[in-house]
């Protein structure tokens, strides 16, 4: 095992930020930890990154123990905060050569592992990182994080607030950085880069509410998952759809709805309803449900809040 | 839909900062009470031409109207018109709530006594009567969102202009938010939006993609769909972007 967390507590104050969070990373891995803003992915992080000392439980990465042996787990980890720490007054290979002599090394001897990502921000070696844009200074972060090879690669939210280019484009780096056989454990609040992970982890206000492989269909699914597709537009379904007898939940997801039914009586009572509608363009399927449809039916209505 | 009023009227708009083009030539319009998602990739000039339609900043040409009036000389009338919601600034956190909604209110010049009333109202509706006290810091995320967008149309503007305003709350918040901007609509708010959740764009009446400062697409979701042979926007996003 790369990772071992163990039954981890913190709080702050009142706050519990973390709840007995207990789970394990493969080595050569790429994990997921997928929750919104607030659900304690940033505290996790720092805790792996020996950044933080957890109330209860123990993190072990690679059989150190991230409080004991801190040294020792700080020359095999990369860590990219999500405010990445650059120093805006350094140039980006001035931020390099630093991050690589702080380890112990230098440039040249792990170019080869950085070369796809840092090839990118080259033209622009001479500039400082202050005047660099959010999506550059993610890439020079990227490779100053992984200048001395480390065995395990943590990203805390890379790819909040980039566009939806540039984060397929990150995506296919970590994939990369991954067939090198480094570990990677990353977190997002986008649930549609579930699928881009070995395994992901759901996490909402401290608990982790389930680890699952997206590339898996659930195992003993019961949901009743349909989702209803019109050419007139479905939003003027929604509160329909949500009074019908027997509708669990129903939501919009692109340009659909997301029906949740309660029993499979249900699903053939609804399906003659909707005959009933007019509309001939109604499109009703049962569906396997997404991680983001998991993570919404794992939080109640009142949690999501 | 040819016939509804243009709440914002754009022709041929440049906005350049020295040698670089942010806007190059922008020519569209945003029909009354529709949503309008803008879209584009981190840099293509979304911000920028933001800015100029909320009355913040002088293009360099073009011919520009916001909700009737015209960007170079009647910018405090375009601002008295509009609402305006970020994720990354959007309540002062060391205010309570009622201490929040009274600020804006203020600031866009409603009276104590309309405040009062609609304060109320406005509690009741989103279930946040009990912490109406509370500091905005120790309201979660996911409150503090909707209680944003709640004060960003609390004047009742004609246009509200939202900037990314679902990031990282969950994905029923998210939800629920969209849900209420499609209330704001039926209310007769004009709504334009930037996002980077592709799922969300599916839910604008219709959608601009700018690339490197150009408008290179501007239809509804379906129609875009059609034309760049896509089964969601993610997929048409993708096909201009990187093109």
């Amino acid at each position: 095992m790369s990772l071992i967390i163990d039954q981890v507590d913190l709080s702050f104050g009142a706050l519990q930020a973390l709840k007995q969070v207990d789970f394990e990373v493969k080595d050569g891995e790429l994990f997921g930890l997928i929750g919104p803003d607030g659900a304690g992915k940033s505290s996790l992080f720092r805790i792996m990154a020996s950044l933080l000392i957890p109330d209860k439980g123990r993190c072990l990465m690679h059989g150190h123990d991230v409080v004991k042996d801190y040294r020792e787990l700080r020359k095999i980890i990369g860590y990219m905060p999500g405010r990445f720490s650059l120093y805006m007054d350094l140039s980006v290979e001035e931020n390099l050569a630093f991050y690589a002599r702080v380890f112990g090394t230098n440039v040249k001897e792990n170019y080869e592992l950085i070369r796809d990502v840092y090839e990118q921000i080259a033209p622009f070696k001479k500039r400082l990182a202050g005047k660099l844009s959010g999506g550059m200074k993610q890439k020079l972060a990227l490779s100053c994080a992984l200048i001395h090879r480390p065995e395990v690669l943590i990203l805390d939210e890379p790819t909040t607030g980039v566009d939806a280019v540039s984060r397929r484009e990150f995506w296919d780096m970590l994939k990369k950085i991954q067939n090198e056989g480094i570990t990677i454990v990353v977190s997002t609040p986008y649930m549609d880069e579930a699928e881009m992970c070995d395994r992901v982890g759901l996490i909402q206000k401290g608990k982790l509410l389930e680890i699952t492989d997206p590339s898996k269909p659930y195992e003993n699914d019961q949901a009743q998952l349909f989702s209803l597709k019109s050419e007139k537009g479905i939003y003027a379904y929604l509160d329909r759809i949500r009074n019908m007898e027997g509708c669990k939940q129903a939501w919009l997801f692109g340009d659909q709805l997301h029906v949740t039914l309660h029993s499979e009586e249900d699903a053939t009572r609804v399906k003659a309803a909707l005959d009933g509608w007019g509309d001939s363009s109604l499109e009703w399927l049962k569906i396997t449900p997404s991680v983001e449809d998991r993570f919404m039916g794992l939080i109640s209505n009142s949690e999501a809040l | 839909m040819d016939e509804r009023e243009h709440i914002i009227e754009v022709k041929d708009m440049v906005k350049k900062f020295g040698s670089f083009t942010a806007n190059d030539h922008l020519t569209f319009h945003v029909e009354k009470g529709e949503i309008f998602g803008f879209l584009g990739a981190n840099g293509a000039g979304k911000t920028t031409a933001m800015r100029i339609l909320c009355g913040l900043s002088y293009p360099t040409s073009g011919e520009i109207h916001v909700a009737g009036h015209d960007v170079y000389r009647e910018r405090e009338r375009i601002k008295r018109k509009i609402g305006y919601m970020s994720q990354k600034f959007s309540l002062y956190e060391d205010l309570t709530v009622s201490e929040n909604i009274h600020l804006y209110a203020g600031i866009y010049g409603l009276r104590k006594k309309q405040i009062a009333a609609r304060e109320d109202q406005l509690l009741e509706r989103l279930g946040l009567t009990h912490v109406r006290n509370r500091l905005i810091r120790e309201v979660p995320l996911g409150w503090k969102q909707k209680l944003a967008f709640s004060v960003a149309i609390f004047h009742q503007p004609a246009i509200v202009f939202l900037d990314e305003p679902t990031g990282g709350v969950d994905p029923i918040t998210r939800r629920q938010f969209w849900e209420m901007i499609h209330d704001a609509t039926e209310e007769g708010i004009t709504v334009f939006v930037t996002t980077h959740y592709m799922d969300e764009a599916e839910y604008c009446d219709r959608v601009s993609i700018m690339v490197d400062g150009r408008i290179d697409a501007l239809d509804t979701p379906a129609a875009l769909k059609q034309q760049y042979e896509s089964v969601n926007m993610n997929e048409v996003f993708l096909k201009l972007a990187r093109s």
